[in-house]
């Protein structure tokens, strides 16, 4: 489905160059959960902006089924069937929780319907459909709506960059399911992760650990998975708040 | 609808929604004259002498009725000055709504400006909704230069949407309130220029009477090399809360000067102003592409939103 060949990417450092992912290869199949794990700064957040296009490796070539879009705009790469969610998600004056989620499914979209997507994501529906994407939601709320907007895209490749940053711990078997059933609706659909939480690891059918912009260890969570825990590639929920 | 040409609906329909007369009471200008009026049990309109305007007289405890006094200048080189004055009885419920069209393929200027003063009877809730628009390709300028009054009894509550999204080449807005006790006005104005257009919108509010509150806010856009200014000021002269906002995207080489102001004559004036000028955040248009937008699709949209 997606296979990233020699990608790198730098910028400029005070005059000299740093390079943030280094000569990276990277295929990802058809119906595949995979984590993109490593310590901050390791190049993980910049790769998931490379596949969607926000930044343009500085070389390399991407490849979504077959075809070369290391050229391609955002606005392409997402009509052919890849969506983001951003770490942080945007704020918009004005535009409603409806809206967003009418042009995320790129179509008219019913209130049930919305409501429907909202739902998934835990949220009591008719408090939040006609609500404006401003700075009265918390972080929380935006991030739940971020995903939303995914639920609604039904695209082929998904990929979170730590959806699970800011939600509430009750909530967070309820993000796995999300993915699980996006998996299911979806045929021969693939989700790329960015995150090191540890019961998210736990459901990866392939862990990919970076570390200084390269790819360290590649495998299936039970090979990868002992020799990440008490790291900061997999911490525990828990840990994570304290 | 009346007697009106192809051109002439479209701006009706854009200035007031209209497709047909609309229920209840009504007053058509169509390039200076008369082109339609009808009036109710409870709400009467005359015209003052020389077509200089009307006079709107609504009977106290009207509820649940509108009146609708659309203008259309659509022959190039009309320069007018019209006075409309609203006389709202107490215990009423209305809804008013204004606009002025401009078309001009002319190569004069075409001007109105209409002086609305509103009178609201005590108890009385006003919702005022008045939209401005210009179309039209002469080298003629569409100039609309409002000034607005209101002067509002105990107990009124005074809504105002004022909206000029496009065409208007110049225009110059005043609007003063005068609010005595427990009365309430709340203004939302929605503005955006382009092209070479010029906006001014000054807000007077005077919170007289105990318990007054006003919130005046105003959404712009400037986009092109079209400039702005926003100079809103609200003046508590007893224990009354108010407060104005100005929140403007800036496009292109728009230009947009903000001057909230709030004048407190009373130690028990609760006023707040707010101001915000900056330019779409590039993360909003990412966010939208995203979901499969072009970037000018996105900018519509937020755009869109912001002044929806």
């Amino acid at each position: 489905m997606l296979e990233l060949k020699n990608i790198t990417f730098t910028v400029d450092d005070n005059g000299g160059e740093k390079r943030i992912i280094r000569d990276l290869n990277l295929k990802i199949d058809n119906s595949r959960f995979v984590v993109i794990t490593g310590p901050n700064g390791s190049g993980k957040s910049t790769l998931a902006r490379i596949i969607m296009g926000i930044e343009a490796p500085t070389s390399g070539k991407i490849y979504f089924d077959g075809k070369d879009i290391t050229d391609l705009s955002i606005t392409e790469r997402a009509k052919l069937g890849i969506s983001f969610a951003f770490q942080q998600p945007v704020r918009f004056k004005g535009i409603k929780v409806h809206d967003l989620l009418r042009l995320s499914a790129g179509k008219e979209l019913s209130v049930n319907e919305a409501c429907s997507y909202l739902s998934e994501v835990g949220l009591c529906a008719k408090d939040y459909v006609n609500r404006e994407v401003n700075s009265s939601l918390s972080g929380g709320e935006l991030k739940r709506i971020e995903i939303a907007t995914l639920l609604a895209r039904r695209t082929k490749l998904s990929v979170f960059d730590e959806p699970e940053a800011g939600i509430d711990l009750w909530s967070f078997q309820n993000l796995i399911r999300i993915f699980e059933n996006m998996q299911k609706d979806i045929k021969d659909s693939s989700i790329v992760i960015i995150s090191h939480q540890e019961r998210i690891l736990r459901i990866a059918d392939e862990i990919v650990l970076l570390a200084d912009g390269e790819i360290k260890k590649q495998g299936s969570a039970d090979e990868i998975l002992p020799e990440l825990i008490g790291t900061t590639a997999a911490v525990n929920a828990c840990d994570k708040l304290m | 609808m009346l007697n009106l040409d192809e051109i002439q609906k479209s701006i009706m329909a854009e200035v007031a929604d209209l497709t047909d007369v609309p229920a209840g009471a009504y007053n058509f200008r169509v390039n200076s004259k008369l082109a339609g009026r009808h009036t109710t049990e409870n709400i009467d309109i005359s015209s003052k002498e020389q077509g200089s305007g009307i006079d709107i007289f609504i009977k106290p405890n009207t509820k649940n009725e509108s009146v609708h006094i659309p203008v259309v200048v659509s022959d190039s080189g009309i320069k007018e000055t019209v006075y409309n004055d609203f006389y709202i009885g107490d215990n009423c419920d209305v809804v008013i709504v204004a606009g002025c069209g401009i078309d001009n393929c002319g190569e004069h200027d075409s001007q109105h400006d209409g002086i609305h003063r509103f009178y609201v009877g005590k108890n009385s809730r006003v919702k005022y909704v008045e939209k401005h628009f210009g179309s039209g390709t002469g080298d003629g300028k569409r100039i609309l230069n409002p000034v607005t009054e209101v002067y509002m009894e105990e107990n009124s509550t005074m809504e105002m949407e004022m909206e000029q999204i496009k065409g208007v080449d110049s225009t110059e807005r005043n609007t003063i309130a005068e609010l005595k006790a427990n009365s309430k006005l709340i203004v939302k104005e929605r503005l955006m220029t382009h092209g070479s257009q010029n906006a001014v919108s000054g807000y007077k509010v005077s919170l007289n009477g105990e318990g007054a509150t006003a919130d005046v806010v105003s959404r712009s856009v400037a986009r092109d090399n079209s400039s702005q200014t926003f100079n809103a000021c609200i003046a508590g002269n007893a224990p009354c809360s108010g407060h104005t906002e100005c929140d403007s995207i800036i496009m292109d080489n728009g230009k947009i000067l903000a001057i909230p102001s709030l004048e407190a004559n009373n130690v028990d004036a609760m006023l707040v102003h707010e101001a915000a000028i900056g330019k779409i955040a590039g993360d909003q248009i990412i966010k939208l592409m995203t979901l499969g937008l072009t970037e000018a699709e996105a900018e519509e949209q937020i755009i869109n939103g912001f002044l929806g």
